[in-house]
C-alpha cells in the first residue's frame, strides 16, 4: 500500500541531514544521556588528535626540540612546574602534554586504519563465503575458526615479528604504522567476515537476490550492489567496537616494544617509558597517557554499545 | 574478546604465581642467595664475551692461574707461584691436587690447552694471554710462558683469563670458543666445568641461573652460601620491586631514579662508588659509504670535521646531569682518570653546537645527513637514554639519527666481530688488564690483523698507525715515567683524530639487602665467594 502512494507521488526531497534527524537512531541517540556523554567524549579526542601540530606546546617527535634540560619536570600546579610543560616532562624533556596530543593522533590512525583493513578483508571473505558456499565457505571459514582459537594480540605479535625479522629492525616511521595497521587488520578480520557471512546467508535465498540473478547480472555486482548494503547494520556495531579494540592493541604492542619507534612515541610507548618511573616519584609520565587512552577506548566502547542496542530490532 | 582476556589474564596470573612458588619453595634449609641483574649471563664459554658482569659469573666456576684481590692487586690462584728466570721466560707453579667439577685432575695440559683456545679464532679474549707467548710444559705441575719480547704487564689479564679443562673439551666438541654472534650454542655455552667454588646445577639462558657450592674446592671460601640463584630482571621498577620486597637480595643496576626509595626501604641500601667502566661512543671510520645513511658513495665519519662536529654536538655535561641524575663523571678518555696517572692532563674539548653545524657545512653538509645508530638497551646504566639525548642532540645540528636500541644479545651480535655492522655505536669499556695499553690496543688499534686481537673491540675501525706503534712499544716499556708519556702521546694522537667520543664514568650502583655482606670491586664484577648472607 506504502509502495504504491510512493510510486504516484514521489516523496518531497529532503536533506540527509534531515532524514538522519527523523530517524529512529536519532531518536534513540537523543534518548541515552550515556551515548550523547560517549560521543562528546570522542568528539572532542578526534578533535584533539586533528588539531595536534596546532595546539601542542611542542612536536614531540622531533628529536631537535627536546631539551634535555627540561626532563623529568612535575606538571605545572607543582612548586618545580615549568611554563609550557602543562603536565610535565618524560625523562628526555618531551612535553607529555604534546606527546599526548601526538599519541591520541597515532592511536586514532592506526585504530581506523586497522578497522578499515580488517573490515575489507572481513567484509570481503565474508561475502564470498556465503554467496558461492560450498568449499570456498568452508575454506574461509575454517581459516577463521583456526584463528579464532589465538587471541588476536597474539596473532598481531606474529605478524609484526616475521615482518620485522624480513624487513629488518630499522625501518621508518610509516612503514611501521603500516605494519602496526597491517598486523592489526589481520587479527581482526574473523568477526567481520562470519558476522557478514551469516547476513548473506539469509539474504541469497531471498527474491531480489533470485531477481538479479534472472536479468543476468554477474554475482560481484549482486554481491556488492544489492546483498553488501542489507548486511551492513551489524558490521557498523563491530567497526566501532573494534575501533576501541584496535587502539587496545596498538598500545598494547607498543607497551611490549614491537609497536612504535620510542622516537615517535604512541600512548603505549609512553605508558611504557613512564612505568619506569612510576614508583620513583614520576608518575605524570605514566598517568597522563593512561587516562587518555582509558577515555578514548572507555567513550568509544560506550558508543559502539549504543549502537548495538538501537540497531537491534529485538530490542525496538 | 573480553572475555579471552580475561582468560589470559587470569592464567597469567596463575602461571606467575605458580613461578613464585617454585623460586620460593625448595630453598628453606640452604642459606640461598637471589640476585637480579639487568641482562643475562650470556654465555657459560669464557671465552666468548669479555662482558663485565658475565666474566664475574664465570669467576665463580672457574679459576684463573692470577687473579686479583679486592683492592685489584694480582695475587695467587691456580699459580701458587712464579718466578721470570730470564725476562722473556715465566715459570709457573701450579696447584696440586685441584680438581675440576667433573673430577679430573687440574695439569700443565689444561693450561696449554687454554692458552691456546683463548687465542684461538672466535675468541672475545684474545688479548688476555701475550700472542707471541710460546707455552712449555715442564712437569704436570710446572709450565713455562715463553715469550718473544719482555712484557710488563703480560700477567695484567690473567684474572679474567679462566682455565677450562682439556680432556673435558675434547670429549665435549667444545676445543673451539663460541662466537658471541653464534646462532647456535655450543655445548660449552651451556655447560661448564671449571675449578670454582661453585658447580652451574642448572642454566636456563634468560630465564635463571643456579650456582651450588662445590663442596670439593681447594680453597678456603670466604662466602657462605649454599646456593646462588640468577635471575634476568629487565623492567627497572620491577627489580627494584623484587629487591626491597625481599625476594632477590642483589641487584644491579639500581635505576638513578629509585636510588632513594631503596634506601628508605629499610630493607636494602645502595651500594654505590666509581666504576672504572667508560661509556662512549664511537664511529665507523673504514666502510667506504655507511650502511644505513642518506649519503652514498663516500663515508662522511672518514673527514675528520665530521666527526669533530658529532664530538661538539653533544653536551655531555648535560647527559651526566639529566640523564644520569649526576651519577657520571664526564671523560676526556677512555679510560678511567684512576687507572692512569696522567689522566687529569686530558681535558674534554668543549661542547660547541655552532662549531659542529659549521663543520659540518665546511665538511659539505650543511643541512646535515641521516644515519643509523646502534645502542644497548639493558647494558650500561640508562643506555638507552643516553642514545636517545644523543639523537636530539645531534638533531639539533641538523644530524637525523636513526636509533635502534635492542637488547644486548641482539646488539652485540650485530656489532661485534666478524660482521662489525654498525655506522655508529655506544659501549661501556672497562680495560680487563686496568691499564692504558689495553686502550691503545683493543679499542683504539687498527683492526688489520697486525696482531692477533688487536682492534678486537674497534667496532668502528678507527685505524692511525701511529697508535699501533706507541701501543707496541707501551707493552715492552719497563720504564714508568718513560711508558706513561708514551701512553699520553697515544690518548692525545686519538683525541686530536677525534676518533672516539668518550662521555662518562658511570657510578656503580648496586642495590644490596641488608642481610647480606660482600665486597664491590670498581671493576663492577660480581664476586660470588665473597658474598655472605644472614641465613
Amino acid at each position: 500500500m506504502k509502495a504504491s502512494t510512493q510510486d504516484i507521488l514521489p516523496a518531497p526531497k529532503r536533506s540527509a541531514l534531515a532524514r538522519f534527524r527523523d530517524s529512529d537512531l536519532y531518536a534513540s541517540f537523543r534518548r541515552s544521556k550515556l551515548a550523547m556523554g560517549a560521543f562528546a567524549v570522542t568528539l572532542l579526542f578526534f578533535l584533539l588528535a586533528v588539531a595536534a601540530p596546532w595546539i601542542s606546546p611542542q612536536n614531540p617527535y622531533d628529536p631537535a626540540q627536546l631539551e634535555l634540560m627540561n626532563s623529568s619536570l612535575p606538571p605545572l600546579w607543582y612548586a618545580d612546574g615549568v611554563s609550557p610543560f602543562a603536565l610535565g616532562t618524560d625523562d628526555q624533556g618531551r612535553d607529555v602534554l604534546s606527546a599526548v596530543f601526538y599519541g591520541l593522533r597515532l592511536s586514532l590512525v592506526v585504530g581506523l586504519l586497522g578497522v578499515v583493513v580488517s573490515g575489507f578483508l572481513g567484509i570481503l571473505l565474508g561475502l564470498v563465503a556465503g554467496y558461492f558456499g560450498g568449499v570456498i565457505d568452508t575454506l574461509i571459514m575454517r581459516v577463521a575458526d583456526v584463528q579464532l582459537t589465538f587471541p588476536a594480540i597474539l596473532i598481531a605479535l606474529v605478524v609484526d615479528g616475521v615482518a620485522k625479522a624480513a624487513l629488518g629492525s630499522q625501518m621508518d616511521a610509516n612503514a611501521a604504522i603500516g605494519l602496526i595497521v597491517l598486523s592489526i587488520g589481520l587479527s581482526f578480520w574473523v568477526q567481520y567476515a562470519r558476522t557478514v557471512r551469516s547476513s548473506v546467508l539469509v539474504e541469497k535465498n531471498k527474491d531480489y537476490v533470485q531477481a538479479g540473478r534472472l536479468i543476468g547480472l554477474s554475482s560481484p555486482v549482486i554481491m556488492v550492489r544489492h546483498v553488501l548494503p542489507n548486511v551492513l547494520g551489524p558490521v557498523f556495531v563491530i567497526a566501532t567496537i573494534n575501533l576501541a579494540l584496535a587502539i587496545i592493541t596498538e598500545a598494547t604492542l607498543s607497551f611490549l616494544g614491537t609497536g612504535l619507534p620510542d622516537s615517535m612515541p604512541s600512548l603505549g610507548t609512553l605508558i611504557r617509558t613512564g612505568n619506569r618511573f612510576l614508583f620513583s616519584g614520576e608518575w605524570w609520565i605514566v598517568a597522563f597517557p593512561g587516562l587518555a587512552l582509558a577515555g578514548l577506548v572507555l567513550a568509544i566502547n560506550l558508543l559502539g554499545d549504543w549502537l548495538r542496542d538501537a540497531l537491534n530490532p529485538r530490542l525496538q | 574478546m573480553l572475555n579471552s582476556t580475561l582468560k589470559a589474564f587470569v592464567s597469567a596470573t596463575a602461571l606467575a604465581g605458580f613461578l613464585g612458588l617454585a623460586v620460593t619453595g625448595p630453598a628453606q634449609a640452604a642459606n640461598v642467595f637471589r640476585f637480579a641483574f639487568q641482562g643475562d649471563i650470556k654465555s657459560l664459554d669464557p671465552y666468548s664475551l669479555k662482558e663485565s658482569f658475565t666474566i664475574g659469573m664465570h669467576g665463580a666456576v672457574f679459576d684463573s692461574l692470577t687473579t686479583r684481590d679486592k683492592d685489584l692487586n694480582i695475587v695467587p690462584m691456580l699459580a701458587e707461584s712464579w718466578e721470570t728466570p730470564e725476562p722473556t721466560r715465566w715459570r709457573f707453579h701450579l696447584r696440586k691436587g685441584v680438581k675440576f667439577h667433573d673430577g679430573s685432575d687440574f695439569t700443565a695440559d689444561d693450561v696449554i690447552f687454554s692458552a691456546n683456545r683463548v687465542r684461538a679464532p672466535g675468541s672475545n679474549f684474545t688479548t688476555n694471554v701475550p700472542a707471541d707467548a710460546t707455552w712449555v710444559k715442564v712437569d704436570d705441575h710446572t709450565v713455562d710462558m715463553v715469550l718473544k719480547t719482555p712484557n710488563p704487564i703480560a700477567l695484567y689479564q690473567f684474572s679474567t683469563w679462566y682455565i677450562m679443562s682439556k680432556s673435558w673439551a675434547e670429549k665435549n666438541g667444545a676445543v673451539a670458543p663460541t662466537l658471541p654472534s653464534a646462532t647456535s650454542t655450543s655445548y660449552a655455552a651451556l655447560h661448564e666445568n671449571g675449578t670454582g667454588p661453585f658447580i652451574i646445577s642448572e642454566h636456563q639462558p634468560g630465564v635463571r641461573t643456579v650456582f651450588k657450592k662445590n663442596p670439593n674446592y681447594w680453597g678456603k671460601v670466604e662466602s657462605n652460601l649454599d646456593e646462588a640463584i640468577f635471575t634476568t630482571i629487565q623492567n627497572d621498577a620491577t627489580r627494584v620491586a623484587a629487591l626491597i620486597s625481599g625476594e632477590v637480595d642483589w641487584i644491579d643496576p639500581v635505576p638513578l631514579q629509585d636510588a632513594q626509595r631503596v634506601n628508605s626501604s629499610g630493607t636494602a641500601t645502595v651500594m654505590a662508588g666509581p666504576e672504572l667502566r667508560t661509556i662512549f661512543l664511537g664511529m665507523d671510520q673504514s666502510r667506504d659509504e655507511l650502511k644505513d645513511s642518506n649519503v652514498k658513495g663516500k663515508n662522511p665519519f672518514k673527514d675528520v670535521r665530521v666527526r669533530e662536529a658529532f664530538y661538539r654536538a653533544i653536551d655531555e655535561e648535560t647527559i651526566a646531569k639529566r640523564v644520569m641524575r649526576g651519577q657520571a663523571v664526564p671523560s676526556a678518555l677512555l679510560i678511567a682518570p684512576v687507572l692512569y696517572p696522567r689522566a687529569s692532563e686530558f681535558k674534554r674539548p668543549d661542547y660547541d653546537p655552532k662549531r659542529a653545524k659549521a663543520l659540518l657545512a665546511e665538511a659539505g653538509y650543511p643541512d646535515g645527513f641521516s644515519l643509523g645508530m646502534d645502542c644497548p638497551n639493558d647494558r650500561y646504566v640508562n643506555d638507552e637514554a643516553i642514545c636517545q639525548a644523543v639523537v636530539s642532540m645531534l638533531a639539533r645540528v641538523g644530524v637525523k639519527v636513526n636509533l635502534n636500541a635492542q637488547p644486548k644479545a641482539k646488539y652485540f651480535a650485530k656489532v661485534l666481530a666478524p660482521a662489525y655492522d654498525t655506522s655508529f655505536y655506544l659501549v661501556g669499556w672497562t680495560p680487563s688488564s686496568q691499564d692504558s695499553h689495553n686502550i691503545l690496543f683493543e679499542i683504539a688499534g687498527c683492526r688489520n690483523g697486525s696482531k692477533p686481537g688487536r682492534g678486537n673491540w674497534n667496532l668502528g675501525n678507527y685505524c692511525n698507525p701511529k697508535v699501533d706503534a706507541l701501543a707496541d712499544s707501551v707493552e715492552a716499556e719497563t720504564d714508568q715515567t718513560k711508558r706513561n708519556a708514551e701512553i699520553k702521546e697515544g690518548f692525545e694522537t686519538i683525541q686530536t683524530d677525534w676518533g672516539f667520543i668518550p662521555l662518562h664514568q658511570q657510578a656503580l650502583a648496586w642495590g644490596v639487602s641488608k642481610k647480606v655482606t660482600l665486597t664491590q670491586r670498581p671493576d663492577n664484577m660480581l664476586m660470588l665467594y665473597w658474598v655472605s648472607k644472614q641465613p
